[in-house]
């Protein structure tokens, strides 16, 4: 009796493990099949044409562009946060609250964000739609990954190091950007991956505060579409489900680039010797 | 004079001293306002969201209750009712979640414990990378496969419905609650699993008595991460859900979600119609506060 039921409840286990890894590998392998063929330099590096047969460029320029300006804002505010949460503040109501105001933009789902980032950016602070609108938003979003993350990274660093600078005589500040940050980098940096990945992968909040302009962004206050509103686009207005497969290969490429090199750089981290 | 000289340099380094103490202060003054910006863009979304979405309930008259109960959203006739898509989102997080959750916590349970390390060292890699993938693709997917296969299967005149969305809903939550609880499971003590086996339990019944519920804080963080992904989930549902108007009676309704409604109509709405979205928004906001709280509920309850 017993061992039928082990047996019930193993099978069980395989049986769900071969359903969930066939399943991703149905997708990918999907995305793939119906994509490759699209796949080459023209795609890549041509500009978008709306009779059909263009490239993404435009769409790789508007999600670099998203990248690199939401980062911008978000880097040096996010480590700065996690520096004060973990290296200066004390136990408190303040820093209660700022951990569950972290946490809480942690849970909002980006729809929400978009709704925000439509109305403050857009409307009240008359950017318009546009790339530094949705950039604006995704800082926002980025912000409480990159907090966690150099959180994580700071504690790792051992006290041992504080003291012994201190100990040198050096101020607080000469310490942490002189011992603490350097050792802490890996781990910020790998947070910083993620958070671009974060920034690829987001469609919703993108799609209502840049707007779904199909051609090369002239400037920063530009309507323009990323990689994933652009994917999306094509499926609900064309229904050319191998043009959005083709960019998904493109994202997906992206995606695991980002993480191989997380991987690396946090592998790197655990064999500094500490 | 060497007295002179010497109270030059003193005076020089208390300046310089000085300058150093006053850049220790300003610093971390600078620190402390960055930390504050997340509370301070917590508290502009929130007061954004919740001044606009109700401004229609106390300054134009909307009855709340309509809104809420309402079951004709016609903006240009000025009807407001979100019951169905308060439905709609209700039954297909649900169902991806009856889907989702066990399929997702049996193979993470499968990775960390019984699958040999070799495959579990390709296997898990693999999921996590999965989980970082647009979500817009498993849309993509749903409405290029899952979509047709209904159609011609379940004899459906339009494949897009409920149903759909539950299947999309739970493959995409899936890598998501797999590398989380994966993580929880492996990090339960060996020695928990050595005193069960010592005391005569199988295996099987080890993982399912002793390992699983020594992770169940873990597990649980991975259903409310899986949720929030499902519930938020706009654009790959606006693809598979057909997006009708109508209170959902079956599997295979087409539906319109709560967060579908806001992206379909934010980009033309103007006036009381654009804060009845802001109102959408915050019924969603709600929505998954409350579910977090019933979860972690149930998580508590579990522990005693």
């Amino acid at each position: 009796m017993r061992k039928a039921k082990d047996y019930f409840f193993q099978s069980l286990l395989w049986l769900s493990a071969i359903i969930t890894i066939a399943t991703l590998c149905i997708i990918v392998g999907f995305i793939f099949y119906k994509g490759i063929h699209l796949i080459n330099l023209d795609f890549i590096f041509g500009d978008y044409s709306p009779s059909g047969g263009g490239g993404i460029l435009p769409m790789i320029v508007t999600t670099i562009y998203t990248i690199v300006i939401s980062l911008l804002i978000a880097t040096p505010i996010g480590i700065l946060a996690a520096v004060y949460l973990q290296e200066y503040a004390k136990q408190g109501r303040l820093i209660r609250i700022i951990r569950f105001a972290t946490e809480s933009l942690t849970g909002i789902p980006s729809i929400i964000y978009g709704l925000f980032g439509a109305v403050f950016f857009v409307t009240v602070l008359k950017m318009g739609m546009s790339i530094i609108a949705a950039s604006l938003t995704l800082t926002i979003i980025v912000l409480p990954v990159i907090i966690r993350t150099t959180e994580e990274a700071l504690k790792t660093v051992p006290l041992t190091y504080r003291e012994g600078s201190l100990a040198l005589g050096t101020t607080k500040l000469q310490t942490l950007y002189k011992v603490i940050l350097p050792s802490a980098m890996p781990g910020i940096l790998s947070g910083i991956i993620l958070s671009i990945g974060r920034i690829v992968g987001e469609s919703a909040a993108i799609f209502l505060t840049a707007g779904t302009v199909a051609a090369m962004p002239e400037n920063i206050f530009s309507s323009a579409r990323t990689l994933t509103v652009h994917s999306f686009l094509v499926t609900q207005e064309a229904g050319d489900i191998e043009l959005a497969a083709a960019v998904g290969i493109v994202l997906i490429v992206i995606i695991l680039i980002l993480n191989l090199s997380a991987t690396f750089i946090s592998k790197k981290l655990n064999k500094a010797d500490y | 004079m060497p007295n002179h000289s010497n109270e030059e340099l003193v005076s020089q380094i208390e300046s310089s001293n000085k300058r150093k103490y006053f850049l220790e202060k300003l610093s971390e003054k600078v620190f402390l306002f960055c930390s504050l910006l997340s509370v301070i863009s917590l508290l502009l979304i929130i007061g954004f969201v919740f001044y606009k979405g109700t401004h229609p309930f106390f300054a134009e008259g909307y009855s709340f209750i309509e809104f809420i109960f309402g079951l004709d959203w016609v903006p240009s006739e000025d009807k407001f009712g979100i019951l169905p898509m308060i439905v709609a989102s209700i039954f297909a997080t649900i169902g991806a979640l009856i889907i989702g959750v066990p399929i997702g916590l049996f193979t993470a349970i499968f990775l960390a414990e019984i699958a040999p390390k070799s495959i579990a060292r390709i296997i898990s890699p693999a999921v996590q990378l999965l989980a970082g993938i647009p979500s817009v693709l498993y849309g993509v997917f749903g409405l290029a496969i899952i979509v047709p296969f209904l159609q011609n299967h379940l004899g459906l005149a339009k494949g897009q419905s409920l149903i759909a969305v539950i299947l999309v809903l739970a493959i995409m939550m899936l890598p998501t609650i797999v590398t989380v609880a994966e993580t929880s499971i492996r990090a339960v003590p060996k020695t928990y699993r050595e005193g069960s086996l010592a005391l005569g339990a199988s295996p099987i019944g080890t993982i399912f008595k002793v390992v699983v519920p020594a992770a169940k804080s873990g597990i649980m963080a991975a259903i409310v991460l899986g949720l929030g992904r499902a519930i938020g989930e706009t654009m790959a549902v606006i693809l598979v859900a057909g997006n009708s108007l109508v209170l959902p009676t079956s599997l295979t309704d087409s539906i319109r979600p709560l967060t579908t409604n806001i992206a379909l109509e934010m980009g033309y709405a103007f006036g009381t119609h654009q804060e009845m979205l802001f109102a959408t928004g915050i019924v969603l906001f709600s929505f998954i506060l409350i579910l977090n709280l019933v979860l972690a509920k149930i998580g508590s309850k579990g522990g005693k």
